[in-house]
Order: C-alpha cells, then sequence, then structure tokens
C-alpha cells in the first residue's frame, strides 16, 4: 500500500493543530455528546416545519390528484422532475469523494467524506420523491417492479431508459448506504465505548454491531471500503448517465443528444460540490472543526467547482453548436428561439442558468476567492441555484412548444403545493442532516486517525529544517553563483 | 460460550507496536488478536494473518447478479411475454445492459457487506467482550491467551520490556452473545489482575 502513495514535499498537513489520538477522538465526539445548542434546536425545528408543510402538499396531491400542480399537455413535467433531477445530482458528491477520491489516493477525502456521503443519502431520499408522488396514483407504485402479477404476469419495460432510473437509484441509494454505513461502524464503536448515560451506551451499542477493532476485521474492511468504492465509481457514472437517458433517449427537440451523459455526470458532481460547501462551511463553524476541514479542502473543492462548471459551460456551447450544424429545424428552434433568446417565454431562466453556471464560477480562478469563506459560501449557493434552472430549461423549454404550434400550451408556472412539495424536500433533508450531525460523528474517526501521523510528513520536516536554518545556511544550500 | 485467560496489553505508538509484534511472534506466544482504533497498514501482515479472500465473494456475487439480470430479462421479453416495442428485436441485449449493470453491482455489494458481517460477527445486539475500551480510541491492545505451559509472571514481564502498558490478566468471553451493551457488562465479572 505504501507504494501506492505519493505525498508532495510541500502539502500541508490535512489536520491541523498538533494532535495525538486522544485528541482527535474528544474533538469529533464532542459535538455529538454535547447537549443540543439553541441554534440546532431553531435550525430543526424550521426543518421539521418545512417538512410538514411538503407533507401537506403531497396529502393535496395524492387526495385531489396531479391536478394540483400547473402541469398541463404539453407541459408534463414541470417542477417535480426539474427538482428530482437536481436532488439526483446533488446526490453525487457523498459517494464522489468517498469512492472515486479513495481509489485515486486522495487524502484530503477523509476530513469531509462522511458528511459528503450522509449528505447524498438524505439528497437521494428526497430525489426519489418526486418521480414517485409524481405517479399520481402513487398506491400503484409497485407496478415497475418485476414481480409475478395477476396480468399475465405482464412484466415491465427493460427496454424504457424510465424503468433503468428505478434500478439506477435503489442500487446507488442501497450502496451508498452500505458504503456509508460499514464506514460509520468503528466510529460508532468509539462512541459506544465513551458512553456514559445509558440510552447512549443502548444506542450505540445496538448501531455499532458490536464491533471490537480486532485487526482481521480492520483488514477485511479495508478491503470491503476498496472494493465497493471500485464498485461505486462506475455507479456514480452509471446513475445520472441513466437519468439523462431519460431526455436523450426521447424523441423531443433539445433531450434527443447524445451530449447529455458526460453533461449531466460533470453537472451532477459541480451541484454536488457546491451543496458540500453549502453544509460543511456551516458545520465546521457551529461544531467548531476547522482544524479538520481546512482551508485546503476549501480551495480544493473549490477547484472541482471551477473545472466542473467549465465542463458544464463547454456542453452547453456545444449544444448550441450542433444544433446549428445539425440544420435540423426543430433541434434549432428548441436551442436558438425557446432556449437562447432572451425574449422567448423562458428565455430569462436561460441566462440565469448560464451566468450561475459558467459565468460566476470562473471566480475560482483566483485562488484568494478559493479561499474566501463568504465568497466560497456565496457562490456554493449561486451554483445550486444555477444547476436547478438548468434542469427547469432542459425540461421546460422542450416540452412547452413541440413539434405543432397549435399544441403549444399556456405559460407554465407552478402552483403553491408544487413549492410545497419542493420546500417539504428541503425540510425532508435538512431534518436528516441535523439528525445526522447530533448523533453520528460528522468526520471519519478512524480515517483521519489513520492518516494523522503520515499526513504532511515531508512538509513539517522540511518546514521545521528551514526554520531551523540560519540565512547563511540557507543561501549557500539553495542560492547560486553569479559567476564571481 | 468460552471464557479463555488471556495477558493484555496496550501500546500507545506503532512505531513501538510493529518491533513488539515481531519479538511476541518470535518468542513463540501466540498473539490472540490486537486491537486498534483505526486500520493499521501492515499489522495484518506482521502479524502473520493471511489475506482476505473477500473480494473473491464479491466477483461471485457480481457474476451471480449479472446473470440473474440478463438470465430473467431474457427469459420474461423473449420467453415468457415477448412484447413488440417499436418493431425492436425482443432479444435487444444493448437496452439490457444499464439493469444488467445495476443488479451487478447490487448483488455484488449487498453479498459483501452481508458477507463481511458474517465473517467479523457484526449484527445490530451483537455484544462482545472488550480488552480495553480505549482501544477504539487511543490504544493498540494486544492479547496473547494463555495455555498450560504459559508463565504468567515471565510473559507480563516481557511484555512490559516491549513497552506495553497496563498488562493485565483477563478473562475473556471469546465468542459473542444477543444482548444489549449495559446490561451485558455483568455477565463477566472481569477477574482482573493488575500488574504494577
Amino acid at each position: 500500500m505504501a507504494l501506492l502513495r505519493y505525498e508532495s514535499q510541500v502539502r500541508p498537513p490535512l489536520v491541523d493543530g498538533d494532535k495525538d489520538y486522544h485528541q482527535v477522538t474528544e474533538d469529533i465526539c464532542r459535538p455529538v455528546e454535547a447537549r443540543p445548542t439553541k441554534a440546532w434546536w431553531v435550525g430543526f425545528i424550521i426543518s421539521v416545519l418545512f417538512l410538514c408543510f411538503g407533507v401537506y402538499s403531497i396529502y393535496r396531491e395524492v387526495t385531489y390528484g396531479v391536478g394540483q400542480w400547473n402541469l398541463n399537455r404539453t407541459t408534463g413535467w414541470g417542477w417535480d422532475i426539474t427538482n428530482f433531477v437536481w436532488w439526483i445530482g446533488i446526490g453525487h458528491a457523498g459517494t464522489l469523494i468517498s469512492a472515486i477520491l479513495l481509489l485515486f489516493r486522495q487524502g484530503w477525502r477523509t476530513g469531509v467524506n462522511r458528511a459528503a456521503e450522509a449528505m447524498t443519502i438524505f439528497a437521494v431520499i428526497c430525489a426519489g420523491q418526486f418521480p414517485i408522488w409524481h405517479m399520481g396514483r402513487v398506491w400503484d407504485a409497485f407496478f415497475v417492479l418485476p414481480y409475478p402479477n395477476t396480468r399475465g404476469p405482464l412484466w415491465p419495460n427493460f427496454n424504457s431508459a424510465l424503468l433503468w432510473d428505478v434500478f439506477a437509484i435503489s442500487t446507488y441509494f442501497t450502496v451508498s448506504l452500505l458504503f456509508w454505513y460499514t464506514g460509520l461502524i468503528p466510529d460508532l464503536a468509539t462512541l459506544r465505548d465513551r458512553a456514559k448515560k445509558k440510552w447512549r451506551k443502548w444506542f450505540y451499542g445496538i448501531t455499532s454491531f458490536g464491533w471490537t477493532g480486532s485487526t482481521k476485521h480492520w483488514q477485511r474492511q479495508e478491503a470491503l471500503a476498496l472494493v465497493l468504492a471500485g464498485l461505486a465509481t462506475p455507479l456514480v457514472l452509471s446513475v445520472h448517465t441513466i437519468v439523462s437517458f431519460d431526455f436523450a433517449t426521447s424523441v423531443i427537440p433539445g433531450w434527443h443528444t447524445t451530449i447529455f451523459p458526460p453533461y449531466f455526470v460533470a453537472g451532477a458532481i459541480f451541484s454536488g460540490f457546491a451543496m458540500v460547501q453549502t453544509l460543511l462551511l456551516v458545520t465546521r463553524k457551529v461544531l467548531k472543526l476547522e482544524e479538520y476541514i481546512t482551508m485546503e479542502h476549501i480551495d480544493v473543492m473549490n477547484k472541482i467547482i471551477v473545472l466542473t462548471g467549465s465542463i458544464v459551460g463547454i456542453a452547453y456551447l456545444t449544444e448550441l453548436f450542433v444544433a446549428w450544424y445539425s440544420a435540423d429545424k426543430f433541434e434549432n428552434f428548441a436551442f436558438m428561439h425557446t432556449r437562447a433568446d432572451f425574449f422567448s417565454p423562458y428565455g430569462w431562466s436561460y441566462y440565469t442558468m448560464m451566468s450561475c453556471n459558467v459565468l460566476f464560477p470562473q471566480i475560482f480562478w483566483i485562488r484568494k476567492m478559493r479561499r474566501n469563506i463568504m465568497v466560497t459560501f456565496f457562490m456554493s449557493v449561486i451554483v445550486n441555484i444555477g444547476m436547478w434552472f438548468e434542469r427547469f430549461v432542459i425540461i421546460l423549454t422542450s416540452i412547452h412548444r413541440d413539434y405543432l404550434p397549435s399544441a403549444w400550451g399556456p405559460y407554465y408556472s407552478p402552483t403553491i403545493w408544487e413549492v410545497g412539495f419542493y420546500l417539504g424536500t428541503f425540510g425532508l433533508f435538512f431534518t436528516c442532516y441535523f439528525l445526522f450531525v447530533k448523533f453520528f460523528p460528522v468526520i471519519a474517526l478512524a480515517e483521519i486517525k489513520h492518516i494523522l501521523k503520515r499526513s504532511g510528513d515531508n512538509y513539517k520536516r522540511n518546514m521545521g529544517e528551514l526554520e531551523q536554518e540560519t540565512v547563511e545556511e540557507f543561501t549557500q544550500v539553495h542560492g547560486h553563483d553569479h559567476g564571481a | 460460550m468460552a471464557v479463555k485467560k488471556f495477558i493484555s496489553g496496550s501500546f500507545d505508538d506503532e512505531a513501538v507496536l510493529f518491533p513488539a509484534v515481531k519479538q511476541v511472534r518470535r518468542s513463540g506466544h501466540k498473539i490472540h488478536d490486537i486491537y486498534t482504533p483505526f486500520a493499521i497498514h501492515g499489522l495484518d501482515k506482521a502479524m502473520g494473518l493471511r489475506d482476505t479472500s473477500l473480494h473473491v465473494a464479491g466477483f461471485i456475487y457480481g457474476i451471480t447478479g449479472t446473470c440473474t439480470a440478463l438470465g430473467f430479462i431474457t427469459w420474461a421479453l423473449t420467453y415468457d411475454w415477448p412484447i413488440n416495442f417499436g418493431g425492436k428485436p425482443f432479444f435487444s441485449l444493448v437496452a439490457w445492459i444499464p439493469i444488467t449493470f445495476e443488479l451487478t453491482v447490487l448483488f455484488s455489494s449487498v453479498g459483501m457487506v452481508w458477507t463481511f458481517c458474517w465473517l467479523c460477527q457484526l449484527a445490530p445486539f451483537v455484544k462482545k467482550d472488550h480488552f480495553n475500551l480505549r482501544s477504539t480510541d487511543d490504544l493498540f491492545v494486544m492479547a496473547l491467551e494463555c495455555t498450560n505451559k504459559t508463565n504468567e509472571a515471565e510473559t507480563i514481564s516481557f511484555l512490559q520490556s516491549l513497552g506495553a502498558k497496563d498488562v493485565q490478566v483477563q478473562h475473556k468471553e471469546t465468542k459473542w452473545w444477543w444482548g444489549t451493551y449495559d446490561k451485558d457488562k455483568k455477565i463477566f465479572e472481569p477477574k482482573t489482575e493488575t500488574v504494577h
């Protein structure tokens, strides 16, 4: 294993401050063991209120039908599918951080992976709500499953991208959950062994599955993590690829493009990292974890944001070019008139998307901006607004004016219950996140301890040597003669 | 239930632990286990543990998933109830790749986690004895099993000479049992003789 690791001579340590193992345990367990603060209660209660509004909105939709939403012919997909794709995109960063960065041996992932994975799981739960409730007769949702039924049995259409989606998202959720939880077991065991209160011993006793920390178990756990990472890596890419197939395999102008899979995956990583930034910037501040989620982490994630944002930008431009180059009348109309024309009904949303996703993130080419917390936080919100509009643009502009001008529907805008459903998923997401930060360690304890000593060793040694050297020694070694 | 007698010692530094493992093995003592708060690379090799075959299990589960998906879809769409979807062939393999891939990953990961839990005997409500509660915090706890031939005093001083702290003779349950955490701590009264 050691041979696979390369450590830069100038890379600062991943954990700031001179800590020993016990100090790490103390720092990370403190927020879990302390009583919830007032801020936590306020945030939690607001989240639950949002959740309640969402539940009521769904109740209206189920009771009175999808007519509670403003969907019409031809706008059969509106906020619901926009929100679905948006949430599932956000759910991509966690497994990317934990799986792909594990395979790439990126040590910095240990500071942020646990929270990002949790975020992934909650985001996927939120995403799943939209297609399920959109079905209208939600009590028949199980029809999508291939079970021996009394209708033949009539099997679902395995050639359909929508069915692929059912498999992709449920698999993604299951694998992410397993990956997250098998990593969490040792940390829960730490909490169990520190527990003083009876309910804590009971709760963490159950959830830690009787973990002892035996060497053989660690060996298996590491092997498991590595293979799961290997499996989850193509899985992450497959999920948004398949979501993009929902659009790309249809013959709607604006959807029927082969660029969709890579473009959707880049967009998903883009918005996922933005959401990780939004959450972790607050979390590190409130839980005082600045020494674990350091400026380095923020900097690195901002680099990923500017990279993926630019990939998305290239995809937007490519789409426009191909629409023109294809000389397809309908394709041209979808891109040049209903999207890129500012004065078309949804032109404003296209330019919101362009500026939030492509233009504004370019600020992160400047190092000072990447390492500025306020700028990062502001930009992370902007990016997610932009990515929401991306899905809105793709869905709305393509279907509100289809092939037949006589069928062009009225201008679509959501009802309060559509908006309420969306706000409700925010409530669900943050309720879960608040519970997570209260009952589980936000940072992967065992993994942080694993990199604690090794990380930045070269840096510390070199910096230490530099500081001890006198100026003369330094110039002797590093200076050079000008031929005197 | 099998309560056995152990001599346990705690180390607080990997740099001390590794040479100690070597010395202990060379002296002929049987290391029952070493409990660590995080994965220490190379410790399994130092202890002479063989590599895990968990990934082989993962491969077998994965192949099972592939076969299940392909077999089932082929049977359902070409034999049991073939449906003409827009004039495409009944056997349209390319369109089945996404689901085949997803089921491969699903079977492999669920199967591997299940096998992992089975091998390590992990499950909710499972309770196990611990040598030192700080082995999930900051200590590396080595446990040597005592046999009839073991000279306890000698082993204790041997461990201490290798840098182990808090060396004790402990009677511990080696198997797991069902129960909640709190009550079961009282099942076994630990007969601990601390040596100072």
